[in-house]
């Protein structure tokens, strides 16, 4: 302990002369001030600059999420975000809980598309277990993370349309966004943070009836869609605030790790779901949505349009979902189902083992990367043969896509920044995780 | 001049009752989503939870005018001064609704980055178990709180015990040192 | 030196270029170029193990010759309470591995770097001249494990608070579980 201290003076020492900004500072650029003659004031001519805070608590939906601007005037020439108000450490929770109780601590952390995150650590899991999941347990995977795309493309429609002035887009939007966590609800059991893809598959079969069920609610969806295009697209008001605002392009994208729809607005086409499929996305029809202005308005038009890809998507899926398993049926690492526990030991045994001290996975590292709405949401993970993770790191979309606030915001209004951070759509679970 | 000679449209009741009753029935929640429960509030004042029947859909974005403040989602250690500000920033008389498992007792997440209840923080009146709780929930609390308010409970509690009900007592700044 | 055997198909890259798949030739470029570095395969996926001093000049040579435009991810892995460690022959494993993730697009894969870096002395070289999306990553990595990027432009805490002693990610720093405290308990911090 003493050793650590004395190492982390050492650090302070050295961060002196690194930095001279503090994290939760923002200095201003200096200025010239020039002293009136006879008073003691700058003329006001020559501007002085503002800071204000905008911040970790503010109206605008988007999380705990705190930005401190410079101003001239309503002219923001610098925008700093700082972050870590929503630091749950759940990485450190991730390497106290067991691979099984894993999943319910990362669903919290894009908690906007729960299935993302969850299966995200499953196939890390399984890449470090090596083993296979089962047909249908992979359709039914794709199949929830295209309706968890829905309702967090939906849930930005909202919460965008509400930030840019729009207000009654936070009604519409939910009134869409709730058919689709009916749909949670009667699949999974939860309406969010439904823990339901698990390490060798989902937690439990689709109930009957879902097949109907999931269809009316695509059809409401699109037609909800088709009703914020024709509200929203060509509506002037909204153009002149969205068209030409917060531009950014490919290679500061790329150079400043930034993925997901921002980066497919700037016109290069990277969805993981096409380059990498980690899901039988190759198996059905599907376009990759993108355009090459980088403003906002094509931000929020390749997030709505998203939307009726993925509805596309589901809809195959009911169409071609295969029989089968829905889990892997290793007994080591499958729970035996409720019934058999009352007659077999064996099954009573596994299931108690598994629920307590869950399985081990063997020493290993990998990397996992999946196509989540907000980017690319990767699982590094580190095994040494116990049941517990060593290294749990997931790679939040958010955290990297706010390093483009900077070149989106500086030179802009301050309704701008407003307008810009919300088409980030950044969610502050999986940046501060 | 007894009440039957008074030209007959008049009401009459306790200064006390309206005034509850008017408390209750237009409480304005301050805006203090943080995490997933935050959904879940919006949820409750979208279209088909609607909060705006018991008259708190307007949700103010300032303190000084909310009197509810409903702390939705976990509170980190670097976001704790900041609730305690924004707490103190409100008018009396101010309620708070601990919602969610984070906020009620740190949740799944007994670590050290969060803290292990928002009422080491500031004083709850009801807590919305959940993770996170749904709309109907929710909305039990907010109903439990509006009757809490009807029959003046809460006020009386205040009065009566000397840390003002929750174990915090508002006359002295809470104990957060960073040693 | 290491030897690169031909190994079965990346699971992660799909098969856009290149009729038949060869041994990771990335790899095979980086390990020719910085004696030294062992290359390994993990799960399907190529993985380098470089010595951090050279660690920048392996970034701008996988930028610049390699075509690999982004640097997905920076992360730090604290072995120090592991029941079986990886190992792989050729790396002298120490406490701290800091892991970077790149990714090409025009190429469509991906690799891994990997550097032990030990608990006396936790430095290594910051990536953010070479890929400027290393600033919010190795800001976290400094703060949450206390390995300073020499280098960085702002190398502060990013999620803890700006006086908060310790880096709680380490193994031996903040417990992982805190007692349950209830109310009346007096606050731990």
């Amino acid at each position: 302990m003493s050793d650590m201290t004395h190492a982390s003076e050492r650090e302070e020492t050295r961060l002196e002369r690194q930095t001279d900004e503090g994290a939760q500072q923002l200095r201003p650029i200096t200025r010239e001030m020039v002293i009136a003659g006879g008073g003691m004031w700058p003329q006001d001519d020559l501007g002085d600059t503002m800071i204000i805070n905008m911040g970790p608590q503010h109206p605008s939906t988007h999380g705990v999420l705190r930005l401190m601007m410079e101003l001239d005037g309503e002219d923001v020439l610098r925008i700093k975000p700082v972050i870590g108000y929503l630091h749950t450490g759940m990485e450190k929770t991730g390497e106290e809980l067991t691979y099984v109780q894993g999943t319910t601590n990362v669903t919290r952390m894009d908690y906007a598309s729960n299935f993302a995150n969850e299966l995200v650590y499953s196939l890390a899991v399984e890449r470090l277990l090596d083993v296979d999941v089962p047909e249908r347990a992979r359709w039914i995977r794709m199949m929830m993370c295209e309706l968890s795309r829905m309702a967090s493309h939906l849930l930005f429609q909202a919460t965008n349309g509400m930030d840019i002035g729009a207000v009654s887009m936070m009604l519409y939007g939910w009134r869409e966004r709730e058919e689709v966590l009916r749909i949670f609800e009667f699949i999974t059991g939860l309406r969010m943070n439904c823990n339901y893809i698990r390490p060798g598959g989902v937690a439990a079969d689709l109930p009957d009836g879902w097949q109907q069920r999931i269809l009316d609610a695509c059809d409401t969806v699109c037609a909800g869609v088709a009703e914020y295009d024709e509200l929203l697209s060509q509506n002037p008001i909204w153009l002149e605030r969205t068209v030409g605002i917060g531009v950014i392009t490919t290679e500061e994208c790329l150079e400043r790790s930034i993925t997901g729809p921002i980066l497919r607005s700037t016109g290069f086409p990277w969805d993981l779901r096409k380059a990498q499929p980690y899901l039988p996305y190759d198996e059905v029809d599907f376009d990759v949505i993108y355009t090459s202005n980088g403003d906002v308005y094509d931000r929020y038009r390749i997030r709505l349009y998203e939307i009726l890809e993925s509805a596309k998507i589901v809809r195959q899926c009911v169409e071609k979902m295969p029989d089968g398993d829905f889990r892997v049926q290793d007994k080591k690492l499958t729970p035996p189902p409720r019934a058999r526990i009352d007659e077999s030991m064996e099954a009573l045994i596994h299931h108690f083992k598994l629920f307590t001290e869950g399985f081990k996975v063997p020493a290993g590292e990998t990397y996992v990367a999946i196509e989540s709405p907000r980017g690319e949401i990767g699982c590094y993970m580190v095994s040494d043969g116990s049941g517990k993770p060593v290294r749990m790191h997931i790679r939040g979309p958010s955290f990297y896509n706010l390093q483009s606030i900077d070149p989106m915001g500086s030179d802009s209004l301050v309704a701008d920044a407003v307008a810009i951070v919300s088409s980030i759509d950044p969610i502050m679970g999986e940046v501060d995780r | 001049m007894g009440l039957d000679q008074v030209p007959h449209n008049f009401v009459t009741a306790r200064l006390e009752d309206l005034v509850r009753w008017g408390r209750r029935n237009s409480v304005f929640p301050a805006t203090f989503g943080l995490a997933c429960c935050a959904l879940e509030m919006m949820a409750t004042g979208a279209a088909h939870y609607d909060l705006a029947r018991f008259g708190m859909e307007v949700f103010r974005a300032s303190p000084r005018q909310a009197d509810l403040m409903i702390v939705a989602g976990r509170v980190s250690q670097k976001m704790a001064p900041v609730l305690r500000q924004v707490y103190d920033q409100m008018v009396e008389p101010k309620w708070v609704i601990s919602m969610g498992v984070c906020a009620s007792s740190g949740g799944m997440f007994n670590n050290y980055a969060i803290v292990q209840g928002v009422d080491q923080v500031v004083p709850v009146d009801v807590y919305v178990p959940g993770c996170p709780p749904g709309p109907e929930t929710l909305m039990h609390g907010i109903l439990t709180l509006h009757e809490q308010i009807r029959t003046g409970e809460l006020l009386r509690r205040r009065e009566a015990s000397p840390t003002g009900g929750a174990g915090i007592d508002l006359g002295r700044e809470p104990a957060l040192t960073t040693s | 030196m290491a030897d690169d055997p031909a190994r079965e198909p990346d699971h992660e890259s799909a098969e856009t270029e290149g009729p038949a798949p060869i041994a990771d030739e990335v790899a095979a470029v980086v390990v020719e170029r910085f004696p030294g570095s062992v290359f390994a395969e993990s799960h399907g996926q190529p993985v380098v193990y470089v010595d951090r001093s050279v660690v920048v000049e392996v970034a701008r040579m996988l930028r610049d010759d390699e075509q690999f435009t982004m640097l997905v991810d920076t992360v730090v892995v604290d072995h120090l309470l592991d029941g079986t460690r990886l190992r792989v022959d050729g790396v002298e494993p120490e406490r701290f591995e800091v892991v970077m993730n790149f990714l090409s697009h025009a190429r469509n894969r991906r690799l891994r770097i990997v550097c032990q870096v030990p608990e006396s002395d936790p430095t290594i070289a910051s990536l953010v001249p070479v890929y400027p999306g290393a600033n919010f990553p190795e800001r976290e990595s400094y703060d949450l494990f206390g390995i300073t990027f020499e280098g960085h432009p702002d190398m502060t805490r990013i999620l803890m608070p700006d006086d908060w002693h310790g880096f709680p990610l380490r193994k031996d720093d903040a417990a992982a579980r805190v007692p349950v405290t209830f109310k009346g308990d007096p606050s731990p911090r």
